[in-house]
């Protein structure tokens, strides 16, 4: 599709071009037709993609704070790297969504903004603390599983940079999410304390990964929309579902139980029944009062207030050397006149 | 071993960086040098395991030593204060390790001059991300060329420590580089740095010394438990 001028000014000019237009969108969308920064798009689809992918975006500078309380002491150096390695992913990841976020005619600074005073979200699941080494291993083995659960849909997302951007991001998720595995492992067969304490890292983070799915579909107003418009594919308790699907065999292998006395296989579906998951819960931690939120806010502020100078410094070496690059070759006469 | 431990304990201080730099490009920055710290710091520790011949790998050098067998020089200990703290001791420490790693290349120890061969591309590309801060942030606004100043101010007084004669060089004049002979390469690279960045070479009072025989400052008695807490509460764990 080639560029279309602006739907203000277009609709203005043109009364029934903007039904035209969206006609031509909801067609594309239709016929799984990628689309691109220059297309013409609903309002809508752009605030929400905007909304969506800029959460996404925070949710991964964010959720690199619990994994970085444990840089420092992590127990092998082994273990140490690899934790290194990822949380530099996560900052990557972070910046490949900003990236996909500017295309739709945001400022990065913009949206860190909107993060910074509270007016938009990140994953709820980043307000969880991170007690002990195996919840390194819970969290790459839960969280980041049902983030790629979520995920590997959006790879085939309707706005085209946002699917690119979830083809590499899903690819390392998935690498991350073996490692947490292979953490939980070597702890569940390791010393009855360390699988004691990989069993209490899986009862503490099991439901809050469930959440992560978000409410159920009955309570999901924008859901139908974002399907119609290709952005989901699959509603929350379906790829809630899935999740749990996926995860119990791994569990049984790993030899820890899940937390939830209510889950049973169930032949005539083929799949696994699981128990009533509190919503109030992830309504506390969404409203704020979640264990983590204040402190998990107040590092993210902190450290780009106490980094302001030297974003500042930099923003003026580049004015001077911009300035001394014009001059340089033509002449300091030329520049002086 | 003193070699290993400098890029342990150092990549340990940048490992503290992380989820606090100032923009998200330098928490991957600090990441990546970190990473390459360790990897550097994993394979120096697990030879020097082995020369050393009492069955001690990486891990058992790492968390079950206490500080007085640390052998890295001070500076690397030194905490991250701001980021043009943590900026000076960076342009510091990667202008000699550039230097050292360039001159052990040649070394009659070929497990060290392969690590070396590897190495020297990292440090380049430490030393090229200090240098370009130090740039920036003496030549930029003048509260950060204050706080640069300050900086290089507060790292100074290690640095006579880094070109030291070290006793185990000494014992292996062909494995081992002189210290001493890496500064007039270093000085040049560093003092050009600073006039470019209109900057001035701090003339430090004090000087520390004694880090390769494990008399270190009272830093490294705080950055070692944290990082082995979890390591000796559970002897002999596999992880």
């Amino acid at each position: 599709m080639t560029a279309q001028p602006g739907p203000a000014t277009a609709a203005e000019r043109e009364p029934g071009l903007e039904d035209e237009l969206l006609a031509r969108f909801d067609a594309m969308v239709a016929d799984e037709q990628r689309v691109e920064p220059r297309d013409w798009m609903p309002e809508g689809y752009r605030k929400t993609l905007v909304r969506q992918i800029a959460q996404h975006a925070h949710s991964e500078i964010i959720g690199m704070q619990p994994e970085g309380n444990w840089i420092t002491r992590a127990p092998s150096l082994r273990r140490k790297a690899i934790l290194l390695a990822k949380v530099q992913d996560e900052a990557g990841h972070g910046l490949y969504l900003y990236a996909a976020a500017e295309t739709l005619g945001v400022d990065r600074e913009d949206l860190l903004d909107l993060l910074h005073t509270g007016r938009q979200k990140y994953s709820s699941i980043f307000n969880y603390p991170t007690l002990t080494w195996a919840d390194m291993g819970a969290i790459g083995w839960l969280v980041d599983g049902a983030a790629i659960t979520n995920q590997v849909p959006l790879c085939r997302c309707s706005y085209g940079p946002y699917g690119r951007a979830m083809v590499r991001i899903c690819k390392e998720e998935s690498f991350h999410q073996r490692q947490g595995f292979e953490i939980l492992h070597t702890l569940a067969h390791g010393t009855p304390a360390q699988k004691a304490m990989a069993q209490d890292a899986v009862d503490r983070f099991w439901w809050p990964s469930l959440m992560m799915f978000g409410p159920p579909d009955a309570d999901s107003p924008h859901s139908a929309q974002s399907m119609a418009w290709g952005i989901k594919r699959f509603s929350n308790d379906d790829l809630r579902q899935r999740f749990v699907d996926m995860i119990v065999p791994q569990a049984q292998v790993l030899g820890l139980t899940l937390p939830d006395p209510d889950l049973r296989w169930d032949e005539a579906s083929g799949h696994w029944r699981f128990g009533a998951i509190d919503w109030s819960e992830l309504d506390r931690v969404i409203r704020g009062d979640g264990p983590c939120n204040a402190q998990r806010m107040e590092r993210r502020r902190t450290a780009h207030e106490e980094g302001a100078w030297v974003r500042e410094s930099a923003m003026a070496y580049a004015a001077k050397h911009a300035h001394d690059a014009v001059r340089s070759p033509a002449g300091a006469e030329g520049a002086a006149a | 071993m003193g070699l290993g431990d400098d890029a342990l304990v150092l990549a340990q201080r940048l490992g503290e960086w992380i989820t606090r730099a100032p923009q998200i490009e330098e928490d991957i920055a600090l990441g990546n040098i970190a990473l390459d710290l360790l990897g550097q710091a994993r394979t120096l520790l697990t030879y020097a395991g082995d020369v050393e011949g009492r069955g001690r790998d990486e891990d058992a050098l790492t968390y079950l030593r206490d500080e007085r067998e640390f052998r890295n020089v001070t500076l690397v200990e030194v905490p991250n204060g701001d980021f043009a703290v943590t900026m000076a001791r960076q342009l510091v420490f990667s202008a000699y390790q550039c230097e050292l790693y360039a001159a052990l290349v040649a070394s009659a120890d070929p497990t060290l001059a392969a690590l070396a061969g590897k190495a020297v591309k990292e440090v380049r590309y430490h030393r090229d991300h200090a240098t370009q801060w130090v740039l920036r942030l003496g030549d930029g606004t003048p509260e950060a060329h204050v706080r640069m100043q300050a900086g290089l101010e507060r790292v100074w007084p290690y640095v006579d420590e880094l070109f030291a004669t070290d006793l185990a060089v000494e014992a292996l004049p062909d494995v081992a580089v002189d210290p001493a002979s890496l500064r007039p390469a270093w000085t040049a690279y560093v003092e050009g740095v600073l006039a470019d960045a209109t900057l001035d070479v701090p003339a430090p009072t004090w000087h520390a010394r004694g880090g390769r025989a494990g008399l270190h400052s009272e830093h490294l008695g705080h950055l070692l438990p944290e990082m082995q807490h979890l390591h000796r509460a559970h002897p002999g764990a596999t992880w």
